[in-house]
């Protein structure tokens, strides 16, 4: 009961949202600011994750294929396939929810017990719009953008470690990495990440409107918002897969 | 001139205001008064339109409040300005960015339209060379009066002020008191201040609604105030101490 009381609370929010914006001028500024914000900050910290991440995939599958008869270019398509299918999008975006989510819960619900969005109701302003839509649009940008860095940069790792490691020549990385390649994968892929970046900026803005009490709330609001986000992404990136590839 | 009529509001079956009814006029400086708890602040947020009360009519100037469309609302708020006890300046803006927000938000002013507003609400609450700080780089009292400026940045109608002392030094509660007094006056608008400090209500308060366990128990003006006859009234008084 208090789940659906929540879920109802969560749409109502989101009703709130999609109004159109007081200001189409104020939108637009804080939608590019919210879009320079996401993606600057969260590039270096998504390149890292993805260069390891693509590393550490060639030493896995590079181990458990050699002295096998299956010829050593696949690992190269294993790679891309599994990092484009599932790492690249669904790490990423739990990595986002962690980033991005808990900022956007923590900055609404500091705005919320600040009185700030008080404020702008009393003001006349549609608040939920104001400070949640930027946000929740801007991410639909940001995140797959991000997610799209991620696939290139996962199968460099996986080059990178190739060079290093000695399992297999980085020419025979590449060779598989072109291999059968399936444009679909790509869809997919993307069609996660916009799922995952509507869930992780509703589910943080809601957390952090709903927010009421202090600096403890607001803390509680952001785990909250985190905990929620991330299994969301878990559980729509398994129905998605389900959906699309089955 | 705001009427309220027979306002009462509950929160989970608890009552917390009781058939409240009050009228605040135009071009003075209304106090609703009254101990912690009382059900002045859920009063105040049911006339701004942040409660909405179980019961009663909030009438601005001929204008139900509670029966307005979404979008008649949104206009009856343009008239009114609020001062918030913490401030609720946006943390993100700058002090004059602040105060130039409802102007860029419901006008079509230029920008030096917009600026010049601006630098003439943050002279008239006596802030200067303060336009580029942050909120976080500036006193309790600068907050205060940039909050001010920011609520009479629309020529509001109607003015509250959500304890507008707590937490100043008397010299800064003094100036802020003035600020709301001259404001009030000089742009007739109808202030409403909620507030427990029995200086101010004696210093400016022209009209005062006394608020006990959510029923107002008093109206009337300050030279009544001493010999009201409500025993709560007077033993809130003399714990004052002032």
């Amino acid at each position: 009961m208090k789940f659906l009381t929540r879920f109802g609370l969560y749409l109502l929010f989101l009703y709130a949202c999609f109004r159109k914006p007081d200001k189409w001028r104020m939108f637009w500024k804080a939608f590019f600011n919210e879009i320079y914000k996401m993606g600057n900050d969260s590039f270096p910290i998504v390149g890292i994750i993805s260069i390891f991440i693509g590393a550490v995939t060639v030493i896995q599958f590079g181990s458990q294929l050699q002295g096998s008869l299956v010829p050593m270019t696949i690992l190269g398509r294993i790679v891309r396939d599994a990092n484009i299918l599932e790492f690249s999008p669904t790490i990423v975006a739990l990595v986002m929810a962690g980033k991005i989510g808990s900022n956007i819960a923590s900055e609404i619900g500091t705005m919320k017990v600040s009185e700030q969005i008080d404020a702008l109701e009393i003001m006349g302003v549609n608040a939920a719009s104001y400070v949640a839509l930027p946000k929740i649009l801007a991410s639909l940008f940001a995140i797959p953008a991000l997610v799209i860095c991620s696939m290139f940069l996962s199968n460099i790792g996986g080059a990178i470690s190739c060079f290093f490691s000695e399992m297999v020549t980085v020419d025979t990385y590449i060779q598989g990495l072109r291999m059968d390649f399936n444009g679909f994968f790509v869809t997919h892929a993307l069609t996660k990440a916009f799922v995952s970046s509507f869930l992780i900026s509703t589910i943080s803005a809601y957390n952090g409107y709903r927010t009421e009490g202090g600096a403890l709330e607001v803390g509680a609001a952001s785990t909250m918002a985190v905990v929620q986000s991330c299994l969301a992404i878990i559980f729509f990136d398994y129905i998605l897969t389900q959906l699309m590839l089955y | 001139m705001i009427v309220l009529k027979n306002i009462s509001k509950s929160f989970d079956g608890r009552p917390v205001l009781k058939e409240v009814s009050a009228t605040f006029e135009k071009g003075k400086c209304s106090f609703v008064i009254g101990a912690s708890g009382g059900g002045k602040s859920v009063l105040m947020k049911s006339m701004v339109g942040l409660i909405t009360p179980d019961s009663g009519v909030i009438d601005f100037d001929g204008r139900d409040f509670l029966q307005l469309e979404y979008s008649e609302k949104k206009e009856l708020r343009q008239e009114i300005g609020m001062l918030f006890q913490g401030g609720a300046l946006f943390d993100s803006l700058s002090v004059e960015d602040n105060v130039a927000f409802p102007l860029q938000m419901f006008t079509e002013k230029s920008k030096s339209e917009i600026q010049e507003r601006v630098n003439f609400c943050l002279n008239r609450v006596k802030l200067d060379k303060v336009n580029k700080l942050f909120p976080s780089n500036i006193s309790g009292g600068m907050k205060k009066r940039v909050g001010i400026a920011r609520a009479i940045a629309m020529n509001p109608k109607y003015l509250f002020c959500d304890e507008p002392n707590s937490g100043l030094d008397p010299l800064t509660s003094r100036v802020i008191d003035e600020l709301i007094v001259e404001i009030t006056e000089e742009y007739s608008i109808t202030t409403i201040i909620n507030s427990h400090d029995i200086k101010s209500v004696f210093d400016m308060g022209d009209h005062i609604v006394f608020i006990y366990q959510g029923q107002q128990l008093w109206e009337g003006n300050k030279s009544a105030l001493g010999n009201s006859g409500v025993a709560e009234l007077e033993a809130f008084i003399a714990a004052s101490k002032f």
